[in-house]
């Protein structure tokens, strides 16, 4: 199975991602912001950084970027997609998942390990965990406070669309503790802490991360 | 010359730490006026002579689709001479 990392001008975590792709069993394979073609891959990562220097709004150039335009399309049609941090904003500003990413509460940049709680494993990107499992992986942003309409929260509740939450104190201001979100299919995820980071105990607070790399997998072979 | 100003604010309903900050800086500073502060963008657009209803109508939609986001901002368009 192909897994194509996408690496925008000002990308930072595609190697890590495309090394936690291959921790997990997949093949990874490079995608270019200005390509004009997926390269036949099975699933996407939009990995994390300060894409186009975060100009305007984190992600908000991406969008228009000719891979995304494939992405969305794609992902409209079930290919599984998941953005991490960066990558998460990219997916609110494409409008595959609703919602927003916004300045952390405390205005400072967070760099730490975040407990997070798996709250649906169901989608192409969770399925290796059991649900109310408890995580420990990096979580490193400026913009991670998710922020969306009363209207849009109760519905991401009630159709069970919350897919992490941040387990303790919120470390951002976002919304019921929202970590990571899906879109109605269950192919696209976004979440704003890093797995990626978290696929080896030697660079990583714990190897707890490399579920989401390995639940890919599970979702091609169905 | 004339300039096609957007200004661009986050909803009323959308928490804005920036301004937030701003608003507890000002009392620091000695000034007592503020009750609360939005912070927001402003972008300016020139056109060459007075900007036709056409221009006015594509600089509605671009600030639409890129100068915000309709998620979280409103965006207010208006010619400045």
């Amino acid at each position: 199975m192909r897994v194509g990392v996408i690496t925008f001008p000002g990308t930072l975590d595609d190697r890590d991602a495309a090394r936690a792709v291959v921790a997990g069993g997949a093949e990874a394979v490079s995608l270019w912001h200005a390509d004009a073609d997926l390269k036949s891959v099975d699933a996407v990562i939009l990995p994390g950084g300060f894409s186009y220097g975060d100009y305007l709004r984190c992600g908000a150039i991406s969008r228009f970027a000719p891979v995304m335009q494939l992405v969305i399309e794609a992902a409209g049609k079930g290919m599984p997609v998941l953005g991490i941090c960066n990558g998460f904003q990219v997916l609110c500003e494409s409008h595959l998942l609703p919602g927003a990413l916004t300045r952390n509460s405390d205005l400072h940049f967070l760099c730490r390990d975040q407990e997070i709680e798996i709250v649906n494993n169901t989608t192409a990107w969770t399925s290796s965990y059991k649900t109310g499992e408890k995580i420990v992986i990096p979580l490193k942003n400026g913009e991670g406070s998710f922020q969306c309409d009363d209207l849009t929260l109760a519905m991401l509740e009630g159709e069970g669309r919350v897919i992490a939450r941040y387990v303790g104190q919120n470390p951002n201001g976002s919304r019921n503790l929202i970590a990571g979100i899906t879109n109605e299919r269950g192919n696209v995820v976004g979440l704003m802490p890093h797995p990626e980071h978290a696929i080896d105990e030697l660079t990583g607070p714990s190897a707890q991360g490399l579920g989401f790399f390995t639940s890919i997998l599970n979702a091609m072979v169905k | 010359m004339a300039k096609i100003v957007v200004d661009v604010m986050l909803k009323p309903e959308i928490l804005d730490p920036q301004g937030n900050a701003v608003a507890s800086a000002l009392p620091r500073l000695g000034f007592s006026f503020a009750k609360s502060v939005r912070q927001g963008k402003r972008f300016e657009i020139e056109v060459d002579g007075e900007p036709t209803a056409d221009q006015l109508a594509e600089v509605e939609k671009a600030a639409e689709v890129l100068l915000s986001n309709p998620v979280i901002e409103n965006f207010v368009v208006r010619v400045e001479k």
